[in-house]
């Protein structure tokens, strides 16, 4: 029975949606007219970029890079002219404009330079993971944090278990149950070189028991391989979690306010893992990615292989277009996923998914008052009081928000949608981490502000200490020589 | 197409309270309707009266409160007088359950600031109440005497009709003879309006399990609790003390266990409080029946357990994923 395979407490079956497109396979997309490369990363750190308009670039071409490794160089996606780098929407759902490298498509479709095939076992673990940060490539499950890095951390934490989330919980969403199908061979290569590359004994593909091609699949590519497992987890929503995704593999728990690595134990995403081995086996930087449209608000759903920076607009339109039903653009899946603000929004690095969803399955309802029903606290897969954190939260009072775990939240939004009263849980929580984030970095600010303030007075008085000090001694010099002159004139009286 | 900020989760259960307030309304249909073969036309009146001045109660409330009416047929009320029906003496005189109905919503309800605020379950926080202020009316129970198919045809008793009564005491009287546990199934007893009859009481329980309105944690405790104590004394004085059978089927105890004590705004919401919250209500049924003046100590219990509500969710909290004892030490491997 279910109930007794449950491999962590609350957690939900939401609805699925899985039919509109699990069973298209995987299509390249043409690549679009122009493509849009923000040069912002999702967590703030800035690209300064390496060609100006007018320059000809070709598919494959380092054409940003930041400052250090946090921030991944990025790449052309396509063969053409730099048109533009001008302000332009951002996938962030607040509209916010950053600058972007307008790229503009010259229809050739081939790699600028020859990717040569290499041996990738063959190389250094330093190398590999050298090869991995060039390569541009951030975590493809959403969280978008350069793989190079997570990687390298795990390695001096010597990790020993390396897990590959094949989970896709989110529901609607079908791009790493077709990539898993359609590319075992990558994905099982990937995470043993990934695995290789940190030093870990061994790597565990876990897929949900929802998705029995994928298993197969991953099976045969990894029959021969005695250092990779294939591991059926039970599909309950966030099984995408890291920690729920441990706890369900390994029946380890990850303390609160610890890191997965310190367990020995890291956790990538199976798209991630054939980007890895793309980089490794054909020396190819990440400049594509596969997505999901699906939702009841497009014509035709499909998984799609397309390149970064292609706009909403262009998917949109190879996908038949919306119906007349579509009410909202999501990024991501609907669980966690988020508004996109404007058609012309282009698809980074991070986004997995794009629906189209109506008013139906939406059922964004009036929010009634809270019945106490504890359904939130059921749900919530980190045993918190959503409820009450919500309530807190409504009134400011974020200390006592925190005390009911809003620290611990991962924004999973399970609770909100089993809420029967359709309280809007998850955006009272974003909104208190928010104001408690604001409230940190003023403090902080405050605080540095305090101490530059104390220093200077510091410095100040030190100063003017020094100068009383010194016109003391310059006034005991005086007196001293005085009183030697006096001494000696006497002196020379008295001879 | 919306392109306004809107946050996620973008999808949802199709739950509303409402639909779960309707849906348990709908699970106490099988014993109303029971209650109302079995008592005739004064319970259907008694019924009729409790939902409808619990309606017009909670309009008038809203009203005085300048809250939208939409809100009226939002189940909670209704589901409110209705249960508080079940809970009276079948021909308890209309104006007593009015009374009550009007109780319930302004005091039990809107005087802690309405759906969701209340400490106490309205409907037996009026039960209560009418018991104290009308113990006469409140305890006057009728016999049950359901229409019989005779040759004749359909012999439809005058008391049934509503046009006299006759008293009864009920199986938790001292002096009432001890009923088959057969009979307490199936309700042919006297008793209040909703509770005679067991299965029909648990099929409605069911009912909610299945659609997951409820969890089984409240009403199998509220049962042990009850049954526990029940099965130790009467094994060491079975002449001094009801058998757990007759404890567990008389009374409104199958009805304050799947319906009342399970009442979401005013029960725990982790599974530690639940336990805790169903055993306490249990174990007070037990004391009150068995040490207390009072025959019917299912109301009580789960107004005194109601109270413990905020301190129980307060010290049972549910554990943070993740965290462990101290003294656990997290091996390597
Ligand atoms: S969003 Fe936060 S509070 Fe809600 S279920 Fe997820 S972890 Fe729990
Ligand atoms: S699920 Fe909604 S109504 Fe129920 S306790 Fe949680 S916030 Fe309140």
């Amino acid at each position: 029975m279910r109930a007794f395979a449950k491999p962590f407490r609350g957690g939900i079956h939401p609805v699925g949606y899985k039919e509109f497109s699990q069973d298209c396979a995987i299509e390249k997309l043409p690549a679009p007219k122009r493509v849009y490369l923000g040069l912002q990363q999702r967590n703030g750190t800035l690209l300064s970029a390496l060609v100006s308009v007018g320059d000809s670039v070709g598919k494959g071409q380092l054409v940003a890079k930041g400052a250090n490794d946090m921030a991944v160089p990025l790449h052309s996606p396509i063969n053409g002219t730099v048109e533009d780098i001008r302000d332009y929407v951002s996938a962030h759902p607040s509209g916010i404009k950053i600058k972007t490298l307008v790229i503009k498509n010259n229809g050739d479709s081939s790699w600028s330079q020859q990717h040569g095939s290499i041996h990738p076992l063959s190389l250094a673990s330093d190398e590999m993971l050298q090869r991995i940060l060039d390569a541009g490539i951030v975590g493809l499950g959403g969280a978008g944090f350069p793989t190079g890095i997570k990687l390298r951390l795990a390695r001096d934490k010597q990790v020993h278990t390396l897990i590959i989330n094949g989970g896709e919980c989110e529901p609607y969403l079908t791009c790493d149950d077709r990539l898993m199908q359609e590319y075992a061979v990558d994905v099982v290569l990937g995470s043993q070189l990934m695995a290789k590359a940190i030093g870990a004994r061994k790597a565990i593909i876990a897929v949900e028991d929802n998705k029995p091609a994928s298993i197969q699949a991953l099976k045969i590519a990894a029959a021969e391989l005695h250092d990779i497992e294939i591991q059926v987890v039970p599909s309950l929503y966030p099984m995408g979690s890291e920690r729920h995704l441990i706890k369900a593999v390994t029946g380890k728990t990850v303390a609160p306010g610890t890191l997965s690595v310190e367990l020995g134990i890291l956790v990538h995403n199976v798209a991630t893992a054939r980007a890895v081995y793309h980089a490794l086996r054909f020396n190819r930087p990440l400049i594509d990615r596969v997505l999901t449209v699906s939702g009841a608000g497009i014509e035709q759903p499909k998984n799609l292989l397309v390149p970064i920076g292609t706009s909403v607009a262009d998917l949109l339109s190879a996908c038949g277009g919306l119906t007349m039903s579509a009410q909202r653009l999501v990024a991501g899946g609907p669980m966690m996923g988020q508004v996109i603000p404007s058609p012309y929004t282009p698809i980074d690095k991070s986004i997995g998914g794009l629906l189209a969803l109506t008013d139906q399955e939406v059922r964004d309802e009036q929010s009634h008052d809270c019945v106490r029903c504890g359904r939130c606290v059921a749900a919530c897969p980190m045993g918190l009081m959503p409820f009450q954190m919500a309530a807190h939260s409504r009134v400011s009072d974020y200390d006592g928000a925190q005390d009911y775990g809003l620290n611990h939240c991962l924004l999973c939004g399970a609770c909100s949608y089993v809420c029967p009263s359709r309280i809007p849980l998850v955006q009272h929580f974003s909104h208190a981490r928010g104001e408690i984030n604001a409230q940190r970095s003023m403090a902080q600010k405050s605080a540095l502000a305090r101490l530059l303030t104390n220093a200077r007075a510091e410095r100040l008085a030190k100063e003017a200490a020094q100068r009383k000090a010194e016109k003391a001694a310059k006034a005991a010099e005086r007196k001293k020589k005085a009183a030697q002159r006096k001494a000696q004139q006497a002196s020379e009286s008295g001879e | 197409m919306k392109y306004n900020i809107a946050s996620g989760p973008h999808t949802h259960g199709g739950d509303s309270s409402s639909s779960l307030m309707y849906q348990v309304i709908l699970a106490l249909l099988p014993t109303s309707l029971f209650g109302l073969y079995v008592f005739g036309v004064s319970a259907l009146l008694v019924l009729l009266t409790a939902s409808i001045s619990a309606l017009l109660a909670e309009s008038i409330m809203l009203y005085w409160r300048g809250v939208n009416q939409s809100s009226l047929f939002d189940g909670s009320a209704l589901l409110t007088g209705w249960l508080l029906a079940l809970s009276l003496p079948p021909a308890t005189p209309l104006w007593i359950v009015a009374l009550g109905s009007f109780f319930a919503i302004a005091i039990g309800k809107h005087a802690y600031g309405g759906l969701g605020q209340n400490l106490f379950n309205p409907a037996m926080l009026a039960r209560v109440m009418l018991l104290i202020c009308f113990p006469v009316e409140l305890t006057d129970w009728h016999a049950a005497t359901p229409p019989v198919l005779t040759e004749t045809g359909l012999d439809l008793n005058p008391y049934w009709l509503g046009i006299d009564a006759i008293s009864s005491a009920t199986p938790l009287a001292a002096e009432a003879p001890m009923l088959a546990v057969r009979s307490l199934w199936f309700g042919h007893h006297a008793g209040s309006l909703g509770e005679t009859s067991a299965l029909f009481i648990l099929l409605g329980g069911l009912f909610l399990l299945w659609r997951k309105v409820i969890n089984w944690v409240i009403p199998t405790a509220v049962l042990l609790g009850l049954a526990l104590p029940a099965l130790l004394l009467h094994a060491i004085k079975p002449d001094q003390f009801l058998s757990a059978s007759t404890h567990l089927f008389s009374g409104a105890v199958f009805l304050a266990a799947f319906f009342i004590a399970t009442d979401m705004v005013t029960s725990p919401v982790s599974v530690k409080g639940q336990w805790v919250f169903g055993l306490g209500c249990g174990l007070l049924i037990f004391l009150i029946r068995t040490f207390g003046n009072y025959p019917e100590g299912v109301a009580f219990s789960v107004l005194i357990m109601n109270a413990t509500t905020p301190l129980i969710d307060h010290y049972l909290r549910p554990a943070v994923f993740g965290s462990r004892p101290k003294w656990f030490k997290e091996e390597r491997a």
